[in-house]
């Protein structure tokens, strides 16, 4: 054994480390001044009058339940469109181009796809713009609350668009581990409906590989900031947006109400957790009744097309506003309702451009770092795994999954009061411990399939041609493994492309990325500003992932068996 | 986060001490040439606010310029709301760190200038006069250059511009001989045309700063806006102010169920159609966003016959800055003819000068007069009266009691 697989035994706990330490130490943080405790602002005194002081914010409790509410539906409805799709048109060529044009919308930070939904359906938007005057009559927007709507239902849409492609993904990531093709066969010839047929017999061995991940939506979307920020409701917000407002505001007194309300946060999404978990066991007994029934659903083209319509709708929603970004990018004046801008110009990029330097290269170091050490520690503790067979287990997913799912905004205020204490606040150093948080869990989970799914024999071969087992990993498995480790690195890379509250929060406003610059000049309301950065934001993730899907084939190019 | 008391009390010793230490050794603005020399190699964090593209390609001028002629960096903190910069020195001064604070220049006025002042948070004493560039600025003729918010500003922090309440309106919609001329008309003119007014929500400082001009309107005794809040009356006080917003909120754009995030949101809102008069703090605002192409050459402007609220906005360093020399190196070129000429051009930013033009050297007279101010401007007498800001106790107060009233109306 030499020093490079010696090094994997470490790999475990320092990984762990990584996610649960910022973890166990920012909920203490935010912990700790909710109860009062807070020695440099004056609190020594352990105290619940924060929370009484918090019960008594108008509208606290609307908030809460809002954001509830906006959790529960993101996931039902993105769940139910996804299991619809996949068991409506498995196999199908459909199903093969609908992969092909759903993947590419992972890497859409969620903000871009906020901001380009906004312009898509405000009532001065695009889809209005289309229709006027020829059709709604209008020369002027109609005055309708659409954006910003108090049920938040626009907040909801623009969350549905981007938790599809991701739960769609994860699903995909799961099939290959049952027998679908043979099972859907089963389900048809004993002349059950297709969507019977899937949620009889495939979606419960499915649903238990994707729940982490289904769980991790709820949470995302109870605590979401930035889109809340863009499409949220305003009066009041849902609770995360309030917590920002307190957390920044200059009577330093607000921060225990600050901490107090991420506090309230974490029972929010647990709440979303648990009446999920009742959801699902819902859902469990309908179908079992509905099973035991012998309900066969042999028509259900409703429902079918109901799920394609729905994820048709969500590519089409996210191209469809990207393309409109662009356009407002380089626009000159652009009058309601004209269709397209009455000139153009590229003044918007001319002037953002110099000003994109320092952003540009945050981002990009940031997300260079904090994705390499994310891979090197997945590599190592994979490398760790294969050689005793142990962590494969869910206790370890859970792990690994828990910075997804415990809400971000809950321990981010701790960790942003421990690193102002250590002095260590827009820092890089900790912005990119910081990012790695949120990127090590994606890449883990995006390389560990494939990593697994590597034939042994290749290894066999090479101990028997007298390779020891860094040299082994380091000249069969890595090469062979190079497709999976570069889609990894561009998961990494768009995750961290797209942190908004880390960044704001840990780099203080001095340390900026492209992210945190779209959702601050969104504030200004320019729509040729944030189409520029937006669409940055955009361009960002998907030239990783171009370079990942282009580079095996060059650098591959004369070995045959490693080319798709 | 667990410190022992001892420890705390040893640090909070030791950061007193280092303050005194810090504080004697402040750069001193009438030794300019060590000042300069100091600032030589520094960067300093200018905390401004950053919502609108023209006035951030401003600060990315003057600091372009800084670093070619000065050797001085400048890097714009772009903020959302300035009391966020007060909440950085405040945690920063609450934590001991008394030297090396990470915010060098804020862009403040009003409020956030009188509660830094009122804890101690700005370098002091009096460093404004003593710029060099102080000579040109037109302190006797502008009050609000030396009053801030009611508030005398003793030379802590340094004038970099002025403002005026401006309303516009698109003459293509809105004819000019309908647009309204107080704020009683305003609430005629919005219950007549339903969903085509707003106003940014509170605490956007323009925002507030309507509720203060609608305050200054209604009050039935004026004399108490130069006061701090009297408790008892407040309610009193301000139930005028209330009782038009009651009847104004129906009308607003969307219901007043949602509110335009701030100005320049407005004036997209402008653009799009969707409001018919907005307003700005700034008499060029138009004419710039005409230039931009980012409004239609229709737009004009208009103001109250019975005035509008004017003040300045000023640059102030705090206590603790990292870049004191760096700082004053950046006042000092802010209330320079150059740097002043090239703000007040609508085309880059429209923001009204500081500066006497008597006191001016001819050939820059001549450039400040040779200004096309643009189609959309009003030319200074037809401004109106300019209206003094209350005392800064009464933006807090009506901005929170805003909050109770309507922070959850739906």
């Amino acid at each position: 054994m030499t020093g490079g697989v010696r090094l994997a035994r470490l790999a475990p706990p320092l990984t762990l480390l990584t996610l649960l330490g910022p973890l166990a130490f920012g909920l203490a943080g935010t912990a700790l001044p909710a109860f009062g405790y807070l020695p440099d602002l004056g609190g020594t005194q352990l105290t619940t009058a924060h929370f009484a002081e918090l019960a008594a914010v108008p509208g606290i409790w609307h908030s809460a339940q809002l954001a509830v509410l906006v959790g529960l539906v993101t996931t039902l409805v993105s769940l139910g469109a996804v299991a619809g799709f996949v068991a409506s048109d498995l196999g199908s060529a459909g199903f093969a181009r609908m992969r092909r044009m759903i993947s590419p919308l992972l890497s859409v930070p969620h903000a871009a796809a906020a901001f380009g939904l906004a312009f898509l359906i405000a009532p001065s938007g695009m889809i209005m713009r289309l229709v006027s005057p020829w059709l709604t009559g209008l020369d002027r927007p109609p005055d309708l609350l659409i954006v910003n709507d108090p049920m938040a239902l626009s907040m909801m849409a623009g969350l549905i668009v981007k938790e599809i492609p991701f739960l769609f993904l994860v699903t995909l990531a799961a099939l290959p581990q049952t027998r679908h093709a043979e099972t859907m066969r089963l389900g048809r010839s004993l002349g059950y409906g297709r969507i019977a047929s899937f949620t009889y017999l495939l979606w419960p061995p499915l649903y238990r590989q994707v729940r982490l991940a289904v769980f991790a939506v709820v949470a995302y979307a109870t605590s979401v900031v930035d889109v809340a920020l863009i499409l949220g409701p305003h009066l009041p917000p849902t609770l995360p947006v309030r917590l920002i407002d307190w957390m920044n505001d200059p009577d330093l007194e607000a921060r225990f109400l600050a901490s107090a309300g991420a506090i309230l946060q974490l029972g929010a999404t647990l709440v979303a957790l648990i009446a999920w978990v009742g959801l699902e066991k819902a859902g469990a007994v309908l179908v079992r009744h509905s099973r035991a029934a012998g309900l066969r659903f042999r028509r259900d083209g409703v429902i079918r097309n109901g799920a394609r319509a729905a994820m048709l709708a969500s590519s089409a929603i996210v191209f469809g506003g990207i393309a409109v970004l662009a356009l407002w990018s380089v626009s000159g004046l652009w009058q309601f309702p004209d269709a397209l801008p009455s000139s153009f110009t590229l003044k918007s990029w001319m002037q953002a451009l110099p000003r994109l330097e320092g952003p540009l290269a945050t981002t990009l170091a940031v997300a260079g770092l904090s994705t390499l050490i994310a891979l090197a520690l997945t590599i190592l503790c994979l490398e760790r795994e294969y050689e005793t067979g142990r962590g494969r287990g869910g206790g370890a997913l859970l792990l690994i999954y828990l910075p997804l799912i415990v809400p971000q905004i809950s321990f981010m205020f701790g960790l942003q009061v421990l690193s102002i204490w250590l002095g260590i606040d827009a820092s890089f150093p900790a912005l990119v411990l910081a990012h790695l948080v949120f990127v090590l869990p994606y890449v883990f989970l995006s390389l560990s399939d494939p990593w697994r799914a590597h034939d042994r024999r290749h290894d066999l071969i090479a101990a028997g041609l007298g390779m020891n087992r860094t040299r082994t990993l380091v000249r069969i498995r890595l090469p062979m493994l190079t497709r999976a480790i570069l889609t990894a690195l561009a998961v990494g890379f768009s995750v961290s492309v797209g942190q908004y509250l880390p960044t704001v929060l840990i780099g203080a406003g001095r340390l900026t990325t492209i992210t945190t610059e779209a959702v601050a000049l969104a504030a200004g309301g320019n729509r040729r500003v944030i189409g520029v950065y937006a669409f940055l934001q955009t361009l960002l993730p998907f030239f990783a992932f171009a370079i990942a899907t282009g580079l095996p084939g060059l650098v591959f190019r004369n070995r045959r068996g490693l080319r798709v | 986060m667990l410190k022992s008391p001892i420890l705390l009390a040893g640090a909070l010793g030791a950061a007193l001490v280092l303050s005194q230490a810090a504080r004697a050794a402040d750069p001193d603005p009438q030794d300019w040439d060590a000042v300069l020399t100091e600032a030589k190699g520094q960067t300093v964090y200018f905390n401004a606010w950053g919502g609108s593209e023209n006035i951030n390609g401003y600060i990315d001028w003057a600091g372009e310029t800084l670093k070619e002629r000065f050797g001085v960096s400048v890097v714009h903190v772009k903020l959302d709301d300035t009391a966020n910069a007060v909440a950085t020195v405040l945690a920063e001064k609450a934590s001991g760190k008394n030297e090396g604070g990470s915010v060098d220049l804020i862009w403040i006025n009003g409020e956030n200038f009188a509660s830094m002042k009122r804890q101690d948070l700005l370098m002091a004493p009096d460093w404004t006069t003593h710029l060099p560039n102080w000579a040109y600025v037109d302190h006797e003729t502008k009050p609000t250059i030396l009053t801030d918010f009611t508030i005398p500003t003793d030379g802590l922090e340094s004038p970099w511009g002025g403002a005026k309440m401006v309303f516009f309106h698109d003459t293509a919609r809105t004819p000019a001989d309908g647009v309204p001329r107080s704020a009683a008309d305003l609430l005629n003119w919005a219950e007549r045309n339903p969903g085509r007014f707003s106003y940014p929500q509170p605490p956007d400082f323009i925002g507030s700063s309507f509720l203060k001009q609608v305050l200054i309107e209604t009050i039935a005794d004026k004399t108490r806006l130069g006061q701090p809040v009297d408790e008892a009356r407040f309610t009193d006080d301000v139930a005028p102010l209330f009782a038009y917003l009651d009847r104004l909120h129906p009308n607003l754009w969307r219901g007043g169920k949602a509110y335009p995030q701030n100005y320049p949101d407005m004036k997209q809102k402008l653009a799009d159609g969707e409001l018919d008069i907005i307003f700005a703090f700034n008499p060029s605002e138009a004419s710039a966003g005409i230039a931009a192409g980012e409004l239609p050459d229709t737009v004009r402007s208009f103001t109250f016959t019975g005035g509008t609220l004017g003040n300045t906005h000023f640059v102030a360093i705090p206590y603790n800055a990292a870049s004191k020399a760096g700082a004053l190196v950046l006042a000092n070129f802010l209330i320079s003819p150059e740097a002043q000429l090239r703000k007040q051009d609508p085309a880059v930013w429209g923001d009204p000068t500081v500066l006497s033009m008597d006191k001016l050297p001819d050939a820059d007279r001549a450039a400040f007069d040779a200004l096309d101010l643009g189609v959309a401007t009003l030319r200074p007498d037809e401004l109106g009266p300019a209206l003094d800001e209350p005392h800064p106790d009464w933006m807090e107060r009506i901005e929170g009691e805003w909050l109770k009233r309507y922070g959850a109306a739906n």
